[in-house]
């Protein structure tokens, strides 16, 4: 048993990942071949083979926490006594959380429309063109960074330097203002505009999100499409408006609902380059502080309780794009 | 229009040296289009503005990762040219400055990465299928539910988590990571593999069922190979995710060297007291190196599955 | 090479579990090893410990490399000479990753807790985790350090933590030799501080750098600047009430503080040589907002004893060199408050190889094998350690000042204060009041406003 679990040496660390990886296909592959008698078997009993390990490990990992999480915003700080909707009062009655929701808005709007468009824009520019891995792999480039690093490198991007003899700027953004022969600018520290830069960081990740699946939905555009839309003289955004766009919608709703999720979530950003601090904190990030610094367990699971709320809408606006497939098909 | 004549000419000298003889494909013909598009000056401006723009941060990191520490807080990068100091001496902090070898970190990274790929991926496409072609009670509430779940933090999850893995003895082990992953990347992946699988025609998949095959069959042996370009895809944002992650292995694994990946490793690099550029610029290259080079070899891979023309009706 | 060689023993022994003839010869193995060294340490001192062969302890902490490295090297006494083995974890997670374990039921054996505030939740919150220290323990501690030190590791009348390193907060950094070549000469009270400031005003510069720019944590620096000032102006007793709250956060003396913290950090003149101007301070990285000493843009910098890690290698730390500190003067000469910090540990477990550690370290023997491992930025409240064995001189005056009977040491007032306001409102309204110009008064009546009720 104790083989299984430490692992010390490399070769005894490859062999436990081949073991796991073996361990998950036996059992996925028992499962599977206990199911697929030709002779009926009951609808229910193949979706629950194909269904069973993702819903247990879903409403173990994510389902269970996610209700404690409700239960706890109804604590104490202490996650101890029952307060009722105490936590919700406290944070819609702060001045700073209208900062902190308005904040989160402009979030979850900007990110996913301009990554996406940029994104979409890009891949139908380079595709099948002869520099299209290269150009593709520059877009991706920031992907392959941590939200942390991304932090990192953005921050040395708007970094201020005083224009004062002697002192040299060591932000590119700054020093192309001083070429223009424009004082230089502390880029975090103005409100609201500090939230844009910061938005900008989280732009340049997903792009390539956008783009790269974006690309692959625009490959898939059957040829004859393609072909008789060129014979019927369409072309450049013609093309683009009325035979790219539509051909690739359900790929559109996904990437912006991914990336809308995936916006909502994001804190390192927040917390890397400003702390929160000069107005520019999302939901996601009061919630980790809460949380985690300041300990504030009840107040904290209500900002992730709101979390939850503010995806809503995206829900509802996938059913419905779900309903419209469902006919078409 | 003027474009255009250039373009043709373009496209068949390219096939002739492709030693494609023969008909002009369909293919080449789009590539023709495509060439054409770009042959316009302000697209082909367009593209390689948002190219360098895109670059430039990343380049910056790169280049400051080889200049000397008093160089980066009093200069800029683009100085560097004038300037052409270089030193090595960032990177060999990163890789050898520790009481654990870098390699070790480099295995742990690998290991904890490649099974929370593959898991997900490979319970996700069961998932998605069930969703998108056996029909059962309860399937678009079930399927809704376990899309809404993307937007649970991690965070929340940590303590319920943690407090199971400790009472299963499992605390501090490859495990613990694995399954952790392989949770929290189900719902994007369920998500956008069923997005692709119902796009998969209907026609398909009933030849399929006519000629009496089950459904693992048909999931195997016709929906698998068309989906290979979309599997591809998500693994690499997997594997991207992953690779990244520092919370879930620090969280679980604890900061042990018996397991701790890359991430943890790096985010020491900031040291205990505040960041210092010049040790984090290196260590963020050597982090983001192998997620390129993975991106580099799927990016060929899915491109030309899609290619192939199989998912076309 | 050592560690490794360690960490393959162990992975030798794990997988062997239970089999006490391989655990044996793997341990006469390490005595192998254990006896080059102990020709330098005299393991006679390590006989109380008894013989801990084949038990590891587990320890977490926020000290991340290099310095861990320096940590680990100064367990190897201990390891050697008792046969145990230490695991040792840094994290820069660590504040919020130790209440997730202790949550979880997976505590570390041994934490250092960086402020006292945090060990009393800590104690509060998980009544059972946290172990009270043992005999051996509570037996150096009374013996090496003073009775506040004691007292920052007592909650309720009960000792669980022991200091293990120290800081001093209240320096300034300077240029020794560029205030040689201008002329200046360090100053002893406040006055002559500001009147300093005011020349080299005068003399076409600007005196001041300041940054609190710390990532998740920015603002604390400034936190630092009105405590130090606090000391000054109102003096230690109301200090201590104002930290436990037995006066309001936003008490006239305290708004008279912050307004002589104003009168430099916010005066224009005075700030921010190199960086910019007022608001420059809240976007300037702490650690590299000195900087501009060396590099001739500005004059002085308040920072503690743990600044020097972050000056560029080649420059000479001393108090002739390149860049040196001198203490943050008080009112008059004669009155010298003395701001400072440490880390404590604390024990997760009464298993006798934890007990044993944490007397290790909270004994002489460990700080000065700590010391003479630490080439700058360390030094110990514990009054056994050997000053000499301080490589930078600047630990060496930090030493000096702190066990100085004339200097009143004040701990850390934000470490102290409740986590809600010592690691949240403090911070950002300090941060808020430098940024976008909050007025004294507003800020400390907000950070009033956010303290805990219970």
């Amino acid at each position: 048993m104790d083989w299984l679990i430490n692992a010390g040496s490399t070769g005894h660390k490859f062999v436990l990942m081949f073991v796991a990886i073996m361990l998950f296909v036996v059992v996925m592959g028992a499962i599977l071949l206990a199911v697929d008698r030709p002779k009926r078997v009951p609808g229910w009993v193949v979706a629950a083979a194909f269904l069973g390990p993702t819903v247990i490990g879903l409403g173990f990992g994510l389902v269970y926490p996610g209700l404690r999480t409700v239960w706890g915003s109804l604590l104490d700080s202490k996650g101890k006594d029952y307060v009722g909707l105490e936590n919700y009062v406290r944070v819609f009655s702060e001045d700073q959380f209208q900062t902190v929701l308005r904040n989160t808005l402009m979030w979850v709007i900007l990110v996913p429309l301009l990554a996406t468009l940029i994104g979409l824009v890009y891949a139908v520019l380079v595709d099948r063109t002869r520099f299209e891995y290269l150009a593709k792999t520059l877009i991706f480039l920031p992907m392959a960074i941590s939200m942390v690093g991304a932090g990192i490198i953005w921050k040395f991007v708007y970094e201020f330097r005083p224009d004062q003899p002697g002192v040299n700027q060591i932000g590119i953004l700054n020093q192309l203002l001083v070429w223009l022969g424009l004082p230089p600018q502390q880029f975090l520290l103005s409100e609201p505009a500090n939230t844009l830069f910061l938005i900008a960081v989280m732009i340049w990740i997903q792009t390539g999100f956008a783009m790269t699946v974006l690309s692959a939905a625009i490959k898939a555009i059957p040829d004859d499409i393609v072909e008789a839309a060129r014979l019927d003289g369409l072309h450049g955004t013609k093309m683009f408006r009325f035979i790219t766009v539509p051909s690739i919608r359900p790929a559109l709703v996904v990437v912006v609902t991914t990336i809308a999720m995936g916006t909502l979530k994001v804190f390192d950003i927040v917390r890397t380059m400003t702390g929160g601090n000069f107005g520019t904190s999302v939901v996601a990030n009061e919630f980790y502080v809460q949380s985690f610094r300041i300990r504030d367990l009840g107040l904290g699971a209500a900002l992730a309780v709101i979390l939850f709320v503010l995806v809503i809408p995206l829900v509802i606006y996938n059913v419905r794009q779900l309903r419209i497939a469902e006919e078409i098909r | 229009m003027t474009a255009a004549i250039p373009s043709t000419a373009l496209v068949d000298s390219d096939a002739t040296a492709k030693g494609r003889t023969g008909r002009l494909g369909r293919m080449d013909q789009r590539a023709g289009i495509a060439r054409a598009r770009l042959a316009r000056p302000w697209t082909s401006l367009l593209a390689v503005v948002l190219a360098i723009l895109w670059t430039i941060p990343t380049f910056g990191l790169l280049l400051t990762s080889f200049r000397p520490r008093s160089e980066i807080r009093t200069s800029g990068w683009w100085t560097f040219l004038q300037n052409p100091e270089t030193t090595l001496d960032n990177y060999t902090e990163v890789l050898f400055g520790s009481g654990t070898q870098f390699s070790t970190f480099f295995v742990n990274s690998v290991v904890i990465t490649i099974p929370a790929v593959v898991i997900p991926i490979s319970l996700a496409l069961l998932a998605a299928y069930a969703f998108a072609w056996i029909d059962f009670k309860g399937r678009n509430i079930l399927f809704v539910a376990v899309f809404a779940l993307q937007v649970v933090p991690i965070q929340v999850t940590l303590i319920p988590l943690l407090t199971q893995y400790v009472q299963w003895g499992l605390s501090g082990s490859f495990w613990t990571i694995w399954l952790s992953h392989s949770i929290f990347a189900l719902p994007l992946a369920i998500f956008l593999l069923h997005n692709f699988m119902k796009d998969i025609p209907k026609s398909l998949v009933e030849a399929a069922r006519v000629d009496g095959a089950g459904h693992v069959t048909i999931f195997f042996r016709v929906l698998l190979p068309l989906l290979t370009p979309a599997i591809a895809s998500f693994a690499i944002f997997q594997f991207l995710w992953v690779w990244n992650d520092l919370l879930v292995a620090l969280t679980f694994a604890g900061g042990s060297p018996d397991v701790a990946p890359l991430t943890v490793r790096v985010a020491e690099l900031a040291g205990t007291r505040g960041a210092q550029w010049h040790v984090l610029s290196a260590g963020a290259f050597i982090a983001m190196i192998v997620p390129l080079v993975v991106f580099l070899m799927l990016q060929r891979f899915f491109v030309r599955g899609l290619l192939a023309g199989s998912v076309k009706g | 090479m050592n560690s490794m060689g360690r960490r393959r023993s162990r992975a030798t022994a794990v997988s062997a579990a239970g089999v006490l003839l391989l655990v044996g010869a793997c341990g006469s193995n390490d005595e192998g090893s254990a006896e080059e060294t102990a020709a330098a340490i005299d393991c006679a001192q390590f006989e109380q410990y008894g013989d801990l062969e084949g038990k590891t302890v587990s320890v977490y902490t926020s000290i991340v490399d290099p310095e861990a490295e320096e940590q680990r090297a100064s367990y190897k006494p201990f390891e050697d000479c008792t046969g145990a083995e230490i695991e040792y974890e840094g994290s820069r997670e660590f504040e919020a990753q130790l209440p997730v374990r202790l949550t979880a039921g997976n505590p570390p054996d041994i934490a250092y807790i960086p402020q006292p505030g945090f060990l009393k939740s800590l104690v509060e919150d998980f009544p059972d985790a946290v172990t009270p220290a043992g005999e051996a323990v509570v037996a150096n501690a009374n013996e090496f350090y003073t009775p506040e030190w004691v007292e920052y590791g007592t909650v309720d009348g009960t000792l669980y933590a022991t200091p293990l390193g120290a800081n001093v907060k209240s320096f300034v950094w300077y240029s020794p030799s560029a205030f040689e070549g201008a002329g200046y000469e360090v100053p002893t009270t406040w006055d002559e501080l500001m009147d300093l400031s005011q020349q080299i005003v005068d003399d076409g510069a600007i005196p001041w750098c300041a940054g609190i720019e710390s990532g998740e944590a920015t603002g604390w620096p400034a936190t630092d600047w009105v405590e130090d000032v606090v000391l000054r102006t109102a003096g230690a007793d109301v200090y201590d009430q104002w930290v436990n709250h037995e006066i309001p956060f936003n008490d006239p003396q305290i708004v008279t503080a912050l307004g002589a913290v104003g009168d430099i950090l916010k005066n224009p003149e005075y700030v921010n040589g190199g960086l910019g101007g007022v608001t420059s301070i809240a976007t300037s990285a702490w650690n590299e907002s000195a900087n501009g000493i060396p590099d001739g843009t500005c004059w002085l910098h308040r920072a503690a004893n743990f600044y020097q890690a972050n000056w560029d290698e080649g420059l000479e730390v001393a108090e002739d060199g390149d860049v040196y500190a001198f203490y943050l003067p008080g009112k008059s000469a004669s009155d010298k408050p003395l701001l400072g910090g440490g880390e404590f540990v604390t024990a997760f477990s009464d298993r006798p190889e934890v007990q044993a550690f944490h007397a290790y370290l909270s004994s002489p023997e460990w700080a000065n094998a700590k010391a003479s491992v630490t080439g700058q930025g360390w030094f110990s409240a514990n009054s056994g350690l050997d000053s000499s064995l301080l490589q930078s001189p600047i630990d060496q005056l930090s030493y000096e000042l702190l066990t100085d009977p004339s200097y009143t040491f004040r701990f850390d007032g934000s470490d102290q204060m409740p986590g809600a306001v010592g690691a949240g409102t403090f911070w950002t309204e300090m941060t808020a009041w430098v940024a976008s110009d909050k007025s004294d008064q507003d800020v400390l009546t907000a950070i009033e406003a956010s303290w805990p009720s219970s």
